[in-house]
């Protein structure tokens, strides 16, 4: 564990911030007495169980439920007819946007199933055994249409569309005729085919791979409780409760009061969590049925029906100057969908290539819908497949004009200032700050051993701010409560803590933290984007100093000076000046009296937090290949990044290697695997192969702190950044050990092999 | 169906359930007698979250029937700690920051125990094959291993490592 490296002059004398104090919720954690998604039950609870499509794409003739109906023990069964008429609304939710239609067919299939897994009906009964029973005895008539799975395939001009009122938006004249192209997202500025011209070398190459899942291990679950008055709960896992609440209202066309959702502890996301699938049809199964029903799914159903990464096929040409200088970019990419209309290409757009200074570039990016489960955010969503396609191409540029690595990027690196791709230009980011670390860092001139090589790549994402609502409130002897919107996912309670305690001037253990539920608290947006840290944080901080100010305020008057005469230190109010200068009394000691002259002591900080800036990293990669068999080993691994400024390193670091590791999985083994009838063939854990101990090294993971000027501790996002890099670091340091430059993941020992042996 | 009356030390406590006997001892554990630390993450033996001790033996609570309980002794993460005192793999859990979400971290705090019961010294590398059954998602395991690796010191009465 490092301590982090300043590149912002003198560090200021925070008392907490920095510090690694124990996670508030961690002793319910390590005891198994924390609750998440499955462990919640309520009174009377009816168990779940979700019918789900055999083919990838069919019409749905009939479904005949009147068997299971009639199984003892059985109390409801609901299928897409059960949801209300619904007109199409896009809702600003979770990471992008969602139409509210889709978001409910994808619930419950209506007309037709769109891929292999999608929910048809579902049943409540009064076990998990009679539940699953009685599935089995709803006959669902389908008639099977063409599927299409591919990317290239899907905009074939005889592709089988999967919806008939899909225009690309995007396009200038809208197109005539509906495609599987949902969306396409240009940007870029110059003339690149000239520049590519001039260049010295170009890097060029089509980069590829399959969707990838996100991987939780907490599969969705939920129980809800809707009553006759139509008031209801909701009692589930999820990265943003208020979204949950704002969805299932909309796709059950009731008002939003009327649901409270309650958040139970989440078992991992990673942006797989900002949607719905299970709650309005628990909602309409309770409704039935009038008891609470807890609907949960297997690992295969998280498989089959949630939201994986998209896939990708990238075309880049990259073009340089003898001296290294980049003149040029041409990236082309084309990302999955999957059943219903997805968000990824722009992000991905975004960030392509706007770590570099590049004269002439055009980047393109398009949506492309097909029979898969529909894709959702997955840790920086987007950025990822192309980065790998990029860095790739750099790491090509590099070795063909004999240049350090490191230098090439340096030489082109993007500062405060620069223009992103946008034309927007950057603020004060890190990114030279990493690579310079990075150079100076004891991994990179360490020497290499046989069969190994080395790799880098450098990344980068927007991170995001939004809404937060927080409350910090003074219990009657003096100790503080904060109370926030945003599910805590990997430590963000003990990150309020320290802020709070920072502003406060308490010791940590004199503040705790909750994630209230939706009726307690003001509206917050999900836990994703980078931002909870960045834009809670920002709420909390603004909370209590609001407590601060009051509280010296109570003590004026309880002296009769002017509030200005009171000097918060240390937790306790001193009288600076007048003829009570010299007082104090401590917030122990005034609390017990507060309420009682004047009121509580409260505050409610809701702010849309403006100010967020990107995160930028670098990864360097050492590995091992198995000339025999193909086998590729992780021996060493650094990841740099900018984190603005770390409140409590070992989250952060925990961020970073954790982030860098799913990155390695993404590289080496993961993918999704589709047999010829459209149906996914490895929707397990021993099939779907995730990174485990014994696959890795440790990761060093060090903390660059450029602190950000808008955050009042200099935070920036870092839970995205760190997937970014280590596709391509992965890819480099396989060229680097063996001179073959793979373009299509996962870099699986097959694959490696057949490179190696010539035998592709 | 008729279910299956089954009597086992759980915890160290005398309980009986009754389960439907196609159910899995995970399925007991957490429906049954209301101990939901142990979770389940795939239901196939691969994720580990459902890591428990039968009779001393580490087993995946979600590949042995709650039938198969009977008579035998099971000690599930709520029985890890004794009594308000935490184990000192929870302990270094803790301060070594080991869980994000914390979903995986029953069956890896189960499992670790296993191991620095049967071998108090552990290497990096032995630390790293025994959790291999055991998925985390979020940390990319380097805590984890650091964390197992200052308890097994702790156990020792070495100082921690850095």
């Amino acid at each position: 564990m490092n301590a982090p490296t300043k590149f912002d002059g003198a560090k200021p004398a925070y008392r907490h911030v920095g510090t690694r104090p124990v996670r508030p919720d961690g002793v319910d954690k390590v005891t198994g007495k924390a609750l998440y998604g499955t462990d919640f039950k309520a009174p009377g609870m009816l168990w779940g169980a979700v019918l789900r499509s055999p083919h990838p794409h069919a019409r749905i003739l009939s479904i005949d439920a009147r068997k299971a109906e009639a199984l003892p023990g059985v109390h409801a069964v609901a299928t897409g007819k059960d949801f209300p008429t619904l007109q199409s609304l896009v809702m600003h939710v979770g990471e992008g946007a969602s139409d509210i239609v889709d978001v409910a067919r994808n619930c419950l299939a209506l007309d037709k199933v769109l891929y292999e897994g999608h929910a048809v009906a579902a049943v409540a009964a009064v076990t998990p055994e009679i539940a699953r029973e009685a599935l089995a005895l709803i006959a669902v008539e389908y008639e099977e249409l063409p599927f299409v799975l591919g990317l290239e395939d899907a905009l074939a001009p005889d592709a089988p569309l999967l919806h008939d009122d899909v225009f690309t938006k995007g396009v200038e004249p809208k197109p005539d005729k509906p495609s599987n192209a949902s969306m396409r997202v240009e940007m870029g500025s110059g003339d690149v085919e000239a520049a590519l011209a001039t260049a010295a070398v170009v890097a060029s190459g089509r980069y590829t791979m399959e969707p990838v899942h996100q991987g939780y291990i907490e599969p969705h679950a939920c129980v809800a409780s809707w009553n006759a008055d139509g008031q209801a709960q909701i009692w589930c896992s999820s990265q943003g409760h208020f979204a949950v609440r704002a969805l299932t209202a909309s796709v059950l066309a009731i008002p939003q009061a009327d649901i409270r959702v309650t958040p139970l502890e989440i078992g991992g996301g990673f942006g797989g969590k900002t949607t719905i699938y299970l709650e309005p049809v628990a909602m309409i199964l309770s409704r039935k049925s009038g008891r609470p029903v807890r609907l949960a799914m297997t690992r295969e159903e998280v498989f089959r029906a949630t939201g994986p990464a998209p896939g990708a096929v990238i075309d880049v040409r990259i073009g340089a100057a003898e001296d290294g200088t980049l003149l040029a970019a041409d990236v082309e990419f084309k990302y999955h969908s999957g059943a219903y209309p997805a968000v990824d290409a722009g992000a991905g757009v975004a960030s392509a290539i706007g770590h570099y200074r590049i004269p002439a570039a055009r980047v393109v990016g398009t949506e492309v819908l097909c029979n898969r489960p529909a894709a959702k955010a997955y840790r920086a969503p987007g950025a990822p497949q192309v980065n790998f396609a990029v860095e790739s191409a750099i790491d090509e540029l590099a070795v063909r004009l004999g240049l350090d690595p490191i230098e090439l990027r340096l030489k082109n690196a993007s500062g405060e200032g620069d223009p992103q791709t946008s034309g927007v230009p950057w603020g004060k980011i890190g990114w030279t700050q990493c690579l310079e670390a990075a150079k100076a860092h004891p991994h990179w001139s360490a020497p290499l051993g046989e069969n190994q090589g080395r790799g880098i790549a450098g990344g980068y994402w927007g991170n995001y701010g939004g809404p937060s609502t927080v409350v910090v409130s003074l219990a009657e002897d003096g100790s503080f409560v904060v109370a926030t919107g945003s599910p805590d996912i990997g430590g963000s309670r003990a990150s309020m803590a320290i802020m709070a305690a920072e502003v406060l001037e308490v010791p940590y253990e004199q503040v705790r933290c909750v994630v209230a539920d939706t009726a307690s608290i003001g509206y917050s947006m999900v836990t994703g984007g980078s931002r909870t840290t960045f834009a809670t944080g920002k709420a909390t901080v603004e909370a209590a100093t609001q407590v601060r100010q009051l509280l010296c305020e109570r003590a004026a008057r309880m002296w009769n000076v002017p509030a200005e005469a009171v000097e918060w230190r240390e937790g306790t109010m001193h009288c600076i000046s007048g003829e009570k200068a010299g007082t104090s009394i401590s917030v122990a000691r005034i609390a017990p009296m507060v309420a009682h002259m004047g009121g509580p002591v409260s505050c409610v900080s809701a702010i849309n937090a403006n100010g967020w800036l990107p995160g930028f990293g670098l990864h360097i990669c050492d590995v091992e290949v198995d000339p025999e068999t193909g086998h590729v080993a992780i021996v060493r691994y650094t990841a740099v990044q900018d984190v603005g400024t770390a409140i409590h390193p070992d989250y952060v670091e925990g961020q970073v290697q954790g982030g860098a590791v799913q990155g390695i999985g993404w590289a080496l083994n993961e993918t999704y695997i589709y047999d010829h009838k459209g149906r996914l063939d490895n929707p397990g854990f021993l099939d779907y192969r995730m990174p485990v101990a014994s696959d890795l090294p440790m990761v060093a993971a060090v903390l660059v702190e450029v602190p950000n000027p808008d955050h009042p501790y200099g935070v920036k996002g870092v839970g995205e950044v760190p997937i970014v890099p280590p596709l391509a670091a992965v890819a480099n340091a396989i060229h680097a050990a063996t001179g073959k430059r793979l373009k299509s993941l996962p870099m699986a020992p097959d694959r490696v092999f057949a490179a190696l042996h010539g035998c592709a | 169906m008729s279910r299956l009356h089954v009597s086992a030390t759980v915890n160290g406590d005398a309980t009986d359930f009754l389960c439907d006997p196609s159910a899995s001892l995970l399925d007991a554990l957490r429906d049954q007698l209301g101990l939901t630390g142990s979770k389940e993450g795939c239901g196939s033996g691969d994720c580990g979250a459902c890591t428990v001790m039968l009779d001393g033996e580490m087993v995946c609570s979600c590949l042995v029937l709650a039938a198969e309980a009977q008579g035998r002794s099971v000690r599930t993460i709520e029985g890890v700690a004794e009594g308000s005192v935490l184990h000192p793999v929870q302990q270094k859990f803790l301060e070594h920051a080991a869980l994000q979400c914390g979903f995986c971290t029953p069956g890896f705090i189960v499992a670790a125990k296993a191991l620095l019961d049967r071998n108090p010294d552990p290497t990096e590398s032995e630390v790293r094959y025994w959790l291999a059954g055991n998925l985390c998602r979020c940390t990319g395991y380097d805590k984890i291993v650091r964390a197992v690796l200052a308890a097994a010191a702790d156990l020792r009465q070495e100082r921690t490592p850095a």
